[in-house]
């Protein structure tokens, strides 16, 4: 299949009108001993009905969680997409523009994006949300670089009970140099970091160094932190509180931003993407407006043109990379626009008493779940701490076995810890029995009473 | 033309801006329903431990039609490359299949779930690893990771990697030089990474310096990073020379494969001496740009550094089957799960589409056309470089700009009322007016000659009628914005009690 138009006679005739009397004399700067003098070893070459077929059959290899009775979350969740949102992200005005740098005819994703920052900002309580980030791992890790630039330290302190894959994140970039990480140890006894540890957190952050205390809730067990007393802890000694937080549950979860975080970021899926095997989504990030010019990524503002019509542009850029190359606050030139624009029109799909009534559905289900699977016998609670929609159970027996019988049956019961990466700093070792259930807003009574029953009948 | 453009009223009545959509609707407006509560009703404020929200979030309130007429006008007012020519250079902006779109939706992969049990993913895994080799083939260089999410993402992935090689050597090294004609991803990819950034000059026909290479180039330098062919559509002849010294001191060499469109199937960077590549797949192997991402910038690098990649990476068993495995000697993860692999599921469509033979022809044609505009355009502007160009080229207008005070970005906004995107403008950096100018491999002659003829037209309006030119654009749903009132006070949210 080729997407070429030129005709073979009209590359002729375009040879000719370079000079040329062959192709390869195009290439002249190419030196011998680096042309490759032989075809590339690739397959290809199939028209679309064989394409198709052939994309349909990898497809068809796999079980997709969408289509079972899915309790899968740990940063990825199954929650329901309405109709008119992909009809919306397959406009080709949309899906086929590139970044808007040339804003007159570029308002329809400009617009789109305005409206995106606003809708985060009320969701986090914060004064200034950027146009995205690639997801939230990164978009935690940003914020823990953004965090040195405005405090000018080094070091940030991140709590145990944030995601492992999110944790391994940040050590990665902090390995490449720029600032140090302390991991506070994993509290898997309480399932928080927070309370009751205050005095351990406020211990980790002594020295008159640390930029940041970074932590999520709900954290990876799904269990909510005291992010307001992690405020206090974090401002005591000059440091940013920075917040990882779920979008969806703060429908009706209170604001970040009312409760002192100073840095609120997260992972977008669950505003009406795809889970799409992990990607691509997109990471929010939002903070308060005195230190919006320290902010990575990019920002759309409104302004007017000549006529004095309101309009949008790209704006701060005096931050970014392409002007001040390695003065920059980040080397980031791209935003996950398209996910973007689908938590746009999710979120006003769902309006605002919708928000909030599927985050009071998928809550009260999880609770609902956790009970009848304590009731089974077959799981114990290892905390009895506040959570959310996730939860994590203690199974008495073999998580795998038990796993693998009940995806047989039509069920993903959750994500076994053991699944995500070793934990940074996990030095408590006993979370290899632990499951993680999430429930969304798609699972029915019915569908989890089956499971209940399907566990007892292991 | 020009007289009719210049008529034609500011805004046609079914363009301009719109409302907001906080602005638009009733607050008992509604579109989805939320499901019927089945399980008990709980106390959430018990449940939670108290840390409810006073007020619901300020969102929109809407029904499906609003929403549907909302967007379908803001999609108006932009411009896709379904909407016409967009030769805007680096970015290769070429047609995105269909078929693409609809295999990313299939269920069969958009409802994978991460965390979802490997024997359930079999298919998933064998498109990643296939997809790997594949790249690693174009590349020249067989370790693969497709988990960075842009090109940044994996020029930062590889830095990290280059820096984990040199520490394992005892070999902690400080500087990384980059020319001046490089994009500025790579100086704040480097900031990012710790390194000092080495800037050098490029020589009078556009490639490296060698002279001020090779004194650059000492045992503290970690790497050279190096766009071939550059951003001024220039292949460098000395390649094999430049990675040669760069080893020489032990340093590695990582080439920005922003480019990779002008030379599949005729160089291969691994066969250039670079240890490293990061591919675009959202330019070169046509996955669709979004206004602005997702993206996905796979890395790939030679045997020696695959050890470094992060993990985790899907590799095929020797019984068949496929599996997620870490790297021997990983930096660890950049990002949560494996990738954009909606993306990946395109460019493997793509790869499968065209083989290749048929990425050759893409390269070569790529090739074609820019030379062939290159020749159409060179009397009219400015071209600095006189070379036979890969698949893009940059023309300069400072004779427009000397001659009649018309700058390029006139120019460019001049572009859209004839119905084009213009050309990346001034960049690169070296070049004075830059426009740079990259038609991809998907126009066609008829177009490729219109936009030629829109240049013309323009050339010979900032000559005749330079103020025509300088105010424009008049046919688009805004016109100039005031950007700088934009910056001094940031309106960044909306606030309803304005």
């Amino acid at each position: 299949m080729r997407h070429i138009p030129v005709t073979c006679e009209q590359r002729e005739a375009m040879l000719r009108a370079v000079g040329c009397s062959e192709m390869s004399e195009l290439f002249s700067d190419v030196p011998d001993e680096v042309r490759l003098n032989r075809p590339l070893a690739i397959e290809g070459g199939l028209g679309e009905m064989e394409l198709v077929a052939h994309l349909r059959g990898l497809a068809d290899a796999n079980e997709p969680a969408s289509g079972l009775v899915s309790f899968a979350g740990a940063g990825c969740y199954d929650h329901y997409v309405p109709s008119i949102v992909d009809h919306v992200l397959r406009r080709p005005e949309f899906f086929t523009a590139y970044t808007p740098y040339q804003p007159e005819v570029s308002q329809g994703t400009l617009q789109a994006i305005y409206e995106y920052q606003s809708m985060i900002c009320a969701l986090t309580g914060m004064e200034v949300a950027n146009a995205s980030m690639y997801d939230g791992a990164t978009a935690l890790t940003e914020a823990a670089m953004m965090a040195c630039r405005v405090t000018r330290r080094q070091r940030v302190v991140c709590a145990g009970t944030l995601h492992p894959e999110w944790r391994h994140t940040l050590a990665t970039y902090a390995a490449a140099g720029n600032f140090d990480v302390t991991f506070l140890p994993s509290t898997a006894e309480g399932g928080v970091a927070i309370t009751g540890w205050e005095a351990e957190v406020s211990s980790a952050l002594e020295g008159g160094d640390v930029a940041a205390l970074l932590l999520s809730s709900p954290n990876v067990y799904g269990n909510l932190e005291d992010v307001s007393a992690a405020a206090s802890v974090a401002h005591d000694v000059g440091a940013l509180l920075v917040v990882g937080a779920n979008p969806l549950l703060l429908g009706v979860l209170e604001a970040p931003g009312i409760q002192g975080a100073d840095i609120v970021v997260g992972e977008g899926q669950p505003l009406g993407n795809a889970m799409s095997f992990g990607g691509p989504a997109f990471g929010f990030f939002a903070c308060r407006e005195q230190h919006m010019r320290h902010m990575p990524g990019r920002l759309v503002g409104k302004t007017v043109d000549v006529d004095g019509n309101r309009a949008f542009v790209l704006t701060l850029s005096t931050r970014e990379q392409h002007i001040r190359r390695e003065k920059a606050t980040s080397n980031i030139c791209s935003n996950q626009a398209l996910c973007a624009l689908a938590a746009a029109v999710y979120l006003s799909a769902v309006g605002r008493e919708g928000l909030a009534a599927t985050a009071r559905a998928c809550i009260e289900k999880a609770h609902y779940l956790r009970d009848r699977l304590l009731e089974t016998g077959r799981f114990a609670a290892p905390w009895d701490t506040p959570f959310a929609h996730e939860f994590a159970l203690r199974y008495e027996g073999d998580v795998a076995a038990m796993h693998a019988a009940l995806f047989d049956r039509g069920f993903v019961a959750g994500v076994p810890l053991s699944r995500l990466d070793p934990m940074v700093g996990d030095s408590s070792g006993n979370a290899d029995d632990l499951v993680l259930f999430a429930v969304t807003e798609k699972r029915t009574r019915a569908e989890m009473d089956a499971f209940a029953e399907e566990v007892v009948a292991l | 033309m020009t007289e009719k453009i210049a008529h034609t009223p500011p805004h046609a009545p079914s363009r301009g801006p719109r409302s907001l959509i906080f602005e638009t609707g009733a607050p008992e407006s509604r579109c989805v329903m939320p499901p019927s509560p089945d399980v008990p009703e709980i106390d959430l404020e018990e449940a939670l431990g108290g840390a409810l929200r006073a007020e619901p979030p300020l969102l929109p309130h809407v029904t499906e039609v609003e929403i549907a007429r909302h967007y379908s006008h803001l999609a108006s007012m932009n411009f896709g490359v379904d909407s016409g020519s967009y030769p805007l250079g680096s970015c290769t902006m070429k047609y995105n299949p269909r078929v693409n779109e609809d295999a990313a939706r299939y269920e069969g992969f958009a409802g994978l779930h991460p965390h979802q049990p490997f024997d359930s993913v079999q298919g998933a895994l064998e498109l990643m690893v296939e997809l790997a080799a594949d790249l690693g083939e174009v590349a020249g260089l067989p370790g693969v990771t497709l988990q960075p999410a842009a090109g940044a993402h994996g020029e930062l992935t590889a830095l990290m990697c280059f820096r984990a090689y040199h520490v394992d050597r005892g070999d902690a090294r400080s500087k990384v030089i980059i020319p001046d004609s490089a994009h500025g991803t790579n100086p704040a990819t480097v900031a990012m990474c710790g390194y000092e950034v080495v800037t050098v000059p490029s020589d009078e026909h556009g490639g490296v310096d060698m002279e001020v290479l090779r004194a650059a180039l000492d045992a503290d330098v970690a790497a050279l990073m190096l766009t071939n062919p550059n951003t001024l559509g220039l292949f460098d002849p000395n390649i094999l020379a430049i990675t040669d010294a760069v080893h020489a001191v032990g340093a590695l060499a990582y080439c920005d494969g922003a480019n990779l469109n002008a030379i599949m199937g005729i160089s291969r960077p691994g066969d250039m001496g670079f240890d490293a590549l990061h591919i675009n797949l959202h330019k070169t192997f046509s996955t669709p740009h979004g206004g602005g991402g997702p993206g996905a910038g796979p890395v790939c690098v030679t045997e020696v550094l695959a050890p470094y990649l992060p993990g985790p990476v899907p590799y095929r068993r020797d019984d068949g089957t496929y599996d997620l495995g870490e790297p021997a000697r990983s930096i660890g993860r950049v990002r949560s799960f494996y990738g954009n692999f909606g993306i990946l599921v395109r460019a493997y469509a793509y790869l499968r589409a065209l083989g290749g033979s048929g990425l050759r022809e893409v390269s070569e044609q790529a090739v074609l056309s820019a030379n062939y505009l290159k020749e159409r355009l060179r009397e009219a502007y400015d071209l600095p470089y006189d070379r036979t160009c890969m698949h893009e080229f940059v023309l300069s207008g400072s004779r427009q700009k000397r001659e009649s005070g018309v700058r390029t970005l006139d120019i460019a906004k001049r572009l859209l009322d004839h119905g084009f995107h213009p050309p990346t403008v001034y960049f690169p950096l070296i070049v004075e007016e830059a426009l740079m100018i990259e038609p991809t491999e998907t126009e066609s002659l008829e177009e490729l000659d219109r936009f030629a003829d829109a240049m013309l037209a323009i050339a010979k309006e900032a000559a005749a009628d330079p103020d025509l030119v300088k105010s424009a654009p008049y046919t688009t749903p805004v016109r100039r914005l005031d950007e700088a009132g934009a910056a001094r006070k940031p309106d960044l949210r909306y606030r309803p009690e304005e």
